[in-house]
């Protein structure tokens, strides 16, 4: 994408045995490699995000599969595996007055990442980026070597 | 339009004759010739000659639907068995079917109304109506069809079933009209958009029926599909769809007096309600001959108007269905309908008119969950947003019933579609 964002796929998970593994089932059969994954839960039902190779092919063949699916600009921020990196990170966030809905991490052989939905993305992405932050916005970035 | 200006512009003075006529007339008919009613009346001291026009509709009795069932199948018959060229039945959810039949006379009769109501619709001789309701012992589909093919429209009989087949056909034939429930046309729209045929639909007219659906509702459809929606009445027990429908203005129903006597009465004194206050619909059969009902108690919940209509026609209209007098819930001492509900969600918004309703008794306790499906663009990342869109709902069902309910907001196209009416209550409560 190029412009900060990455495209996160989310789904909506019922409450059933079996959802989860209907879900991956319908990615693997259409070739779509999973980066990064994270479940949010509530007692009626779950939230699936996730990182994919195609966003919008993952929420169109999901949609048709019967599934409720979307596609949301979140913030891949590039961390380096060292003690301090996240404070470092949290603290350009805050001090800049943006707040962080949900995170989750991500890491592949080539490189870790926050994976970011913030409360002004626009913003963040300008501040991070001023701080010398990496983004990742180009999948290519994410491919296992 | 008007189909028949001469009958649905009448004065009150020549419409209110022509009724006392045909009332006295029916009166006779049924005494002579059907032993409940003879049997009824005598026990109430009353003779034909009693009845001299509609002011002496009071002194008779009520028809009910047990009446029917007691009398299954033939019992209300009026004319003998050789005369009647139409069985129609409905299942009822209870016991034995409810069965009417027609003369060849009645049948003209029924088409008549239904034409009237299709031409109240915008539509005609040049338009193509497919009728989506199920064609066999149940009124609608045949009902609609034989109204249709009345107006000298070219009728496609669809019936209910593939539904991808009813959007291939609408298109390839150019379909202007169509008459079926509301909830399948509901479904139906969501097909036509999977099918990606919006643009090619050329529907300017749908006229739906056979279950009750908000005002609100009717507008959702009316934007969605950019057609005009008609509310269409009737029921197999006085004749079948076509007792009343809504013109243009869509302010109220209006019904054919000059075939279906209307009274509104107290649901619990049964005497006469004022115009405009809120009563059980009780309509009297005034042209039929093979099993005409006196003073048929229908269990809607309506009012009436007899005031003119900006569109022209005299006739008495109804108000759009509260509700049935059955079809009311009590939960926790307070009366609830459904369609309150239905009306509530769409206030609410960010959810789909698809809901579904779970009573239950817990720990002696009545519980209320409506299930309603999530609106493709109200779908959300953020659980947050998801919660806040369920609270919303909550608290307009809330506000709208007086009671605290539990939504469970499910994904879209989980719930059960119907082509035929919608199953909206699920009571689990078992009252021992």
């Amino acid at each position: 994408m190029a412009d900060g964002f990455v495209r996160q796929l989310t789904v909506f998970i019922e409450n059933r045995v079996g959802t989860l593994e209907e879900v991956a089932k319908v990615l693997k059969d259409n070739e779509i490699n999973i980066y990064s994954i994270s479940l949010a839960d509530t007692s009626e039902y779950g939230l699936l995000r996730m990182i994919v190779s195609d966003p919008d092919k993952g929420s169109k063949i999901l949609k048709e599969s019967g599934f409720s699916a979307r596609t949301t600009d979140v913030v891949a921020v590039r961390l380096e595996n060292k003690v301090g990196t996240l404070a470092s990170l949290f603290g350009t966030l805050s001090e800049a007055g943006i707040g962080i809905e949900y995170m989750y991490a991500m890491a592949t052989s080539v490189v870790g990442a926050m994976i970011l939905k913030t409360s002004d993305g626009a913003k963040a992405v300008e501040v991070l980026k001023a701080a010398g932050f990496g983004l990742l916005d180009e999948p290519g970035m994410f491919d296992l070597k | 339009m008007i189909w028949n200006e001469t009958k649905e512009c009448m004065s009150r003075d020549e419409m209110t004759a022509l009724q006392s006529a045909r009332l006295v007339k029916q009166v006779n008919h049924v005494y002579h010739n059907v032993e409940f009613y003879r049997k009824k009346m005598q026990e109430l001291g009353l003779e034909p000659g009693d009845i001299t026009g509609l002011d002496d509709i009071e002194k008779l009795p009520f028809t009910t639907k047990a009446d029917l069932r007691d009398n299954y199948p033939f019992g209300l018959f009026a004319v003998p068995k050789s005369e009647i060229v139409r069985i129609h039945a409905s299942s009822g959810t209870t016991g034995k079917a409810t069965v009417v039949g027609y003369t060849r006379r009645d049948l003209d009769t029924w088409s008549e109304s239904v034409a009237r109501c299709i031409t109240m619709a915008g539509l005609g001789r040049d338009d193509t109506i497919q009728v989506a309701y199920g064609y066999g012992l149940f009124t609608g589909g045949l009902g609609a069809h034989y109204g249709a093919e009345c107006v000298g429209a070219t009728v496609v009989p669809q019936s209910t079933g593939n539904t991808k087949k009813l959007v291939t056909m609408m298109v390839d034939f150019g379909v202007t009209g169509i008459m079926c429930t509301p909830s399948y046309l509901l479904h139906i729209a969501e097909v036509v958009k999977e099918m990606g045929v919006e643009s090619e639909i050329k529907l300017k007219s749908a006229i739906c029926g056979a279950e009750p659906w908000t005002e609100k509702m009717r507008l959702q459809i009316e934007e969605q599909l950019h057609i005009s929606a008609h509310d269409i009445y009737g029921l197999s027990e006085t004749m079948g769809p076509g007792v009343a429908c809504d013109c243009q203005y869509h302010n109220g129903l209006h019904i054919w007096e000059d075939y279906y006597l209307p009274e509104i009465v107290d649901k619990d004194t049964f005497k006469h309600v004022p115009d405009g206050e809120t009563g059980e619909l009780v309509l009297t059969n005034l042209q039929k001959e093979g099993m005409p009902l006196i003073r048929y108690r229908t269990k809607d919940l309506t009012s009436i108007t007899h005031e003119k209509c900006e569109c022209g026609r005299t006739s008495a209209r109804i108000s759009r269905f509260k509700g049935r007098t059955d079809d009311m819930l009590i939960i926790r001492g307070v009366n609830v309908f459904p369609s309150q509900i239905e009306t509530a969600l769409l206030e609410a918004g960010g959810v789909t008119p698809q809901y579904q309703i779970i009573v239950d008794r817990v720990n002696n306790l009545d519980t209320l969950e409506v299930l309603v499906e999530m609106d493709e663009s109200s779908f959300s990342d953020e659980v947050k947003e998801i919660e806040a869109l369920n609270k919303r709902v909550a608290h307009a069902i809330q506000q709208m019933i007086g009671l605290a309910v539990k939504v469970k907001l499910v994904a879209p196209k989980t719930l059960e579609r119907s082509m035929g009416k919608a199953v909206r209550v699920i009571d689990n409560r078992k009252f021992d």
